[in-house]
């Protein structure tokens, strides 16, 4: 009934949608939003270097993304500027050298549409594995360190103090970002997988009461959001990426909707 | 005697610490010691280490002078400052169990003794700074710490709050036997019920018992004769309702 492309990229942007729901809602929690958009652009760098070098793209994509988030923390010590003047000064760096290297090497032929906006054409059965076998890891480190990142998302000094250890677990979490975008970004592209990190938590915090309500919302939130923008790509041809951000921002306007009314629910139930 | 036997081991041991930042010193020279069943209380004026002091002890900030031993890691701390990012959902159910997971019934039990347990179910950035100082104080109770630091608890409290919070910060003192460090600009309950007053500026300016420090001349200087009068006043006060049954004045 379908093609079998259709097929791949349903189950990879399933696989995608679950890992960014609780990784995107920690993103929104922790103010992170245009550190994940610096790890992004850094990616059009890490694929460039994939090609050059060729090794997978999704190894140079995460390397890439763990560099730029280690460069950062660095700057943040070394230099007296903010967060957003470094993330904006790296992240345009990056991307312009992955820029300056595609135009010097004619000898490779990138995609670059595909490239910054996804391309579901291009999912192969490896990289659902890829998918889901990295999502699975990345969880499963998540479900590890939530107990600490999350009292040190709520208050660093806080979490220190009753022996936990925000920093190792801000650390990791830092790795798990760039996870996340390496194994994501062929499907839906360097610009747009910043949305789909913050619109799904961004719609789920609308209506949730708790931290643990607004992850299984998030995925949910996100795998709708996959399902549909496929189908939909499909039906109006239309590029899969754009396709899937667009349904999750009519979700969130959705949910703006639906808010007053289930939040009393909640309260008068308990 | 079994009292003195705990007392030789102390739960926080300062030596000589102190904290450099941006050429100046934070604080500098800090010494003392806490024991279980002791409330040690620093006070002194903005910007003079006290809740630097505080973040030594806890691990919070390194010392770059001195030495800090600390023989528990049952420790609850009640910040001076928190604040909750809206984006976060979060009940003050789940932020009692924020470090520690603690069961409903405790929380329940530990949100009464503040007289805060309607707000069971209530989002946390929707309580007024009086409620949620009384959360933080019930949260860091229900951890049942062996060392309990309490910045400023009860700022933003109304005043019959904060005479039954005093009261109650002396009752857990008895019950659960820890040490606590009290932060306060409250120089009635400092030296109504405080064992060991530590005054800094930048330094320990003098310490000792309540009654010491309140004759001291720099601490007089520091906080002025109103100050060293307070303590005449109220040490009269205490000292009646002491005998009866050994819990501060109402």
């Amino acid at each position: 009934m379908f093609d079998d492309f259709f097929i791949r990229a349903l189950i990879a942007g399933v696989g995608i949608a679950i890992v960014t729901g609780p990784i995107g809602c920690f993103v929104v929690w922790r103010r992170l939003a245009y550190y994940g958009d610096t790890l992004a652009h850094s990616g059009l760098l890490g694929v460039t270097l994939g090609y050059v070098l060729g090794f997978n793209m999704s190894f140079t994509v995460f390397v890439i993304s763990a560099i730029v988030a280690f460069l950062l923390l660095f700057l943040q010590k070394r230099t007296k500027l903010t967060g957003d003047a470094l993330l904006g000064l790296l992240a345009h760096s990056s991307l312009a050298i992955g820029l300056v290297i595609i135009a010097v090497l004619t000898s490779i032929r990138i995609d670059l549409m595909g490239l910054l906006f996804g391309d579901i054409l291009s999912v192969s059965t490896n990289d659902i594995m890829l998918i889901w076998g990295g999502g699975s890891v990345i969880l499963l480190i998540l479900f590890f360190i939530w107990k600490s990142l999350f009292a040190g998302t709520i208050d660093y000094d806080l979490a220190k103090a009753e022996g936990m250890n925000p920093d190792v677990s801000n650390y990791i979490f830092t790795i798990l970002i760039a996870g996340i975008i390496a194994i994501s970004i062929k499907m839906i592209g360097v610009l747009l997988i910043t949305g789909l990190l913050l619109i799904p938590p961004a719609m789920s915090r609308n209506f949730s009461i708790s931290p643990k309500e607004m992850v299984i919302f998030s995925i949910i939130g996100g795998v709708m959001s996959v399902v549909i923008g496929l189908f939909g790509s499909l039906e109006f041809n239309t590029p899969s990426g754009p396709t899937i951000i667009v349904v999750s921002m009519l979700l969130f306007i959705l949910s703006l909707f639906f808010k007053r009314g289930y939040n009393n629910l909640r309260i008068k139930q308990i | 005697m079994q009292q003195n036997k705990i007392k030789n081991n102390p739960l926080v041991k300062l030596e000589n610490a102190g904290v450099y930042r941006d050429t100046r010193w934070l604080v500098r020279g800090v010494s003392f010691e806490l024991f279980r069943n002791n409330i040690v209380t620093l006070i002194g004026p903005n910007g003079s280490g006290k809740t630097t002091t505080g973040k030594l002890i806890l691990n919070i900030l390194e010392p770059d002078e001195g030495r800090i031993s600390l023989n528990t890691n049952r420790i609850a701390y009640v910040p001076q400052k928190l604040s909750i990012n809206s984006t976060v959902p979060l009940r003050v159910s789940d932020f009692m169990s924020l470090t520690e997971h603690i069961s409903q019934s405790k929380i329940i039990e530990n949100l009464k003794l503040t007289g805060v347990e309607k707000l069971y179910n209530n989002n946390l950035i929707d309580l007024s700074g009086g409620e949620f100082q009384r959360v933080l104080l019930a949260r860091a109770i229900a951890k049942n710490p062996d060392l309990l630091i309490l910045d400023e608890p009860v700022q933003g409290v109304d005043f019959q709050g904060e005479i039954k919070l005093y009261k109650l910060i002396k009752e857990i003192l008895d019950e659960i036997n820890c040490g606590i460090l009290l932060i306060s600009h409250d120089l009635h309950f400092v030296m109504s019920s405080t064992d060991h007053v530590i005054c800094l500026n930048n330094h320990v300016c003098c310490s000792g018992s309540p009654r010491d420090v309140a004759q001291n001349s720099s601490y007089i200087e520091l906080f002025g004769e109103q100050a060293a009068s307070t303590f005449s006043v109220y040490s009269h006060h205490h000292d009646h309702l002491h005998n009866q049954d050994g819990s501060i004045s109402k």
